[in-house]
């Protein structure tokens, strides 16, 4: 691993590299009392990259997920998101990166255009800008003539669509999105991989998503990293990945072999009812 | 270095200081816009909360008043009480703002807020602002109602302001003190059997119904520590036409804004928190 461009980053230009890496972590730890959620992940996402984080529930997608935010502090490690310190330098990374976090993060009493407003003020695209670039990533997100509608009334795929536009008004480097598609019917969740991949041919945004969904994951991530309790087990692009595991095999497949039988292994009520909430709040 | 790395850095915080505070206002007010926003999209929140402090008035102040039990000087006592009521309603108001604010954590719309660079005191103040925004609205409620039943109301626009800058300072610092409690207990349930505990002493240790000098002389010391005391002395003073106030203008302003600075400094520390 090389990084030694990123390090001395403190000045704003100096991360603006297009070939440094936007997310680069090393034994990146967390526990809760003694549970370990995150045991010494190291991960280098480069740019313009869609990569995935797949497990099951209560391997540790989320945490992990939350730290590269600076939604959550390491207990011990450290990570580079978009060049910057998740700790030292939390309010940079926030400026550089966009979130959609798996809970509903549009606000259902306002509009689609409030919402985008309320988004590009929090993150201060500069005045002049504001309308035209809410009206370009509204546009962008097929959501123009929905834009004066109260997002309650939205579809949950609507939803999902202004959330990423909304979380990419100040056009991120990279945008981290978990569990995208959780509730959504086939056709909003190919609708929503196919917004995110125009995100990134007309940002050059990279992607780093968390999902439990296989075909998700092989459809949509160049490359994609298997979690299993706490530990990253394997990470590859989805042909490198099937490819260990045997001929003609599925993602499903290394997902069973890297976590045996374990399916069920993880999750307390606690996810279960966070899923089976999100699910209902997109649907 | 491509175009949209260029354009990057557009999006950090200008260096200069003029900068800096004009980027944390535009913060700030986008936190608080969007809930003026909400209000005007819904207002049966706002009409449903009048019901409250016009029953005050109405009901408790009709019998108070034909009973001359409580003195309160040669300041009738509906005139006495109207203030209170403003200052009760208000708190009422604030001291359930910590209930939205787990609603919204819940819901994942406070991930949101927290995601995004602006710093945490800004997203506090702004939700404290929406605050006040729902208690002036109590206050045109108030006002109309009062005079209707003739208290002596000054209208003077000088003292309207005052009282508009009192409402908002007494509004961020319950309400920010509610979003304090609820970074404590986490759930809505236990927030609702706190935040009646809360509201009944706050209220009642304060010279918002009766005058401190009634008091028993531990509670006397009680309201004296008790913000709302302050809040209510400077209404009496503004609020009408010979008002008078018994520990200064100054003193009750300085007062409410060290103790709202002061909680804005801690809820900054722990709403973060919240989501983890």
């Amino acid at each position: 691993m090389q990084h030694s461009g990123m390090l001395d980053s403190s000045d704003d230009g100096v991360h603006a590299s297009a070939t440094a890496p936007v997310v680069e972590t090393f034994d990146l730890t967390r526990k809760f009392g003694s549970i370990t959620a995150i045991d010494r992940a190291s991960l280098l996402v480069g740019p313009r990259e869609i990569f995935g984080l797949i497990g099951p529930n209560g391997a540790g997608k989320s945490t992990l997920m939350k730290m590269l935010t600076t939604m959550l502090p390491p207990t011990s490690g450290r990570a580079l998101v978009a060049g910057f310190d998740v700790v030292r330098e939390a309010a940079r990374v926030r400026s550089h990166i966009g979130y959609v976090p798996q809970l509903l993060s549009a606000d259902g009493e306002l509009t689609g255009y409030e919402n985008m407003l309320v988004s590009a003020r929090l993150y201060l695209v500069p005045r002049a800008e504001r309308e035209q670039r809410i009206a370009a990533a509204l546009d962008m997100m097929a959501l123009t003539d929905q834009r004066d509608r109260l997002v309650r009334t939205y579809s949950g795929g609507m939803i999902r669509r202004l959330e990423i536009a909304q979380s990419t008004l100040h056009r991120p480097l990279v945008l981290f999105m978990d569990e995208p598609t959780v509730g959504l019917d086939p056709g909003g969740r190919h609708t929503v991989w196919q917004h995110v991949r125009r995100l990134r041919e007309h940002m050059g945004t990279a992607v780093v998503v968390t999902t439990h969904y296989m075909d998700e994951a092989a459809e949509l991530c160049d490359r994609i990293a298997v979690i299993h309790r706490g530990r990253i087990e394997a990470v590859g692009t989805p042909d490198e990945l099937t490819a260990k595991v045997g001929p003609a095999a599925t993602l499903d497949d290394v997902f069973m072999h890297v976590t045996g039988a374990e399916i069920e292994a993880g999750g307390g009520y606690r996810d279960v009812r966070q899923t089976r909430l999100s699910a209902r709040k997109h649907s | 270095m491509s175009g949209r790395h260029a354009s990057a850095p557009e999006s950090i915080p200008s260096p200069r200081l003029a900068g800096l505070v004009a980027d944390y206002l535009v913060q700030t007010l986008a936190v608080a816009d969007a809930e003026f926003r909400k209000l005007r999209h819904d207002p049966m929140e706002l009409a449903t909360r009048a019901v409250q402090p016009v029953l005050w008035l109405v009901l408790f102040g009709g019998v108070m008043a034909q009973v001359r039990g409580l003195s309160t000087g040669s300041t009738p006592y509906l005139d006495f009480l109207a203030p209170g009521i403003l200052a009760q309603s208000v708190l009422f108001v604030a001291i359930f703002h910590g209930i939205s604010a787990i609603w919204e954590r819940d819901l994942g719309v406070l991930q949101r807020y927290l995601a995004s660079p602006a710093p945490r005191s800004a997203l506090v103040i702004g939700k404290a602002l929406s605050s006040g925004l729902r208690g002036l609205s109590q206050a045109i409620v108030i006002y109309t109602c009062a005079a209707a039943m003739g208290v002596d109301l000054s209208i003077r626009p000088q003292d309207i302001v005052l009282v508009v800058l009192l409402i908002a300072v007494g509004s961020s610092l319950f309400s920010t003190f509610s979003l304090i409690i609820a970074c404590i207990v986490k759930t809505r349930e236990r927030f609702m059997g706190i935040g009646q505990v809360l509201t009944m002493p706050v209220f009642f240790a304060s010279n918002a119904i009766y005058p401190i000098e009634l008091m028993p002389r531990w509670l006397k010391a009680a309201a004296a520590l008790n913000p709302l005391t302050y809040e209510v002395d400077g209404l009496r003073l503004l609020m009408l036409r010979n008002g008078t106030s018994t520990f200064g203008l100054a003193h009750d302003f300085t007062a409410l804004l060290a103790v709202t600075a002061l909680l804005i400094a801690i809820a900054a520390r722990m709403y973060p928190r919240m989501t983890q």
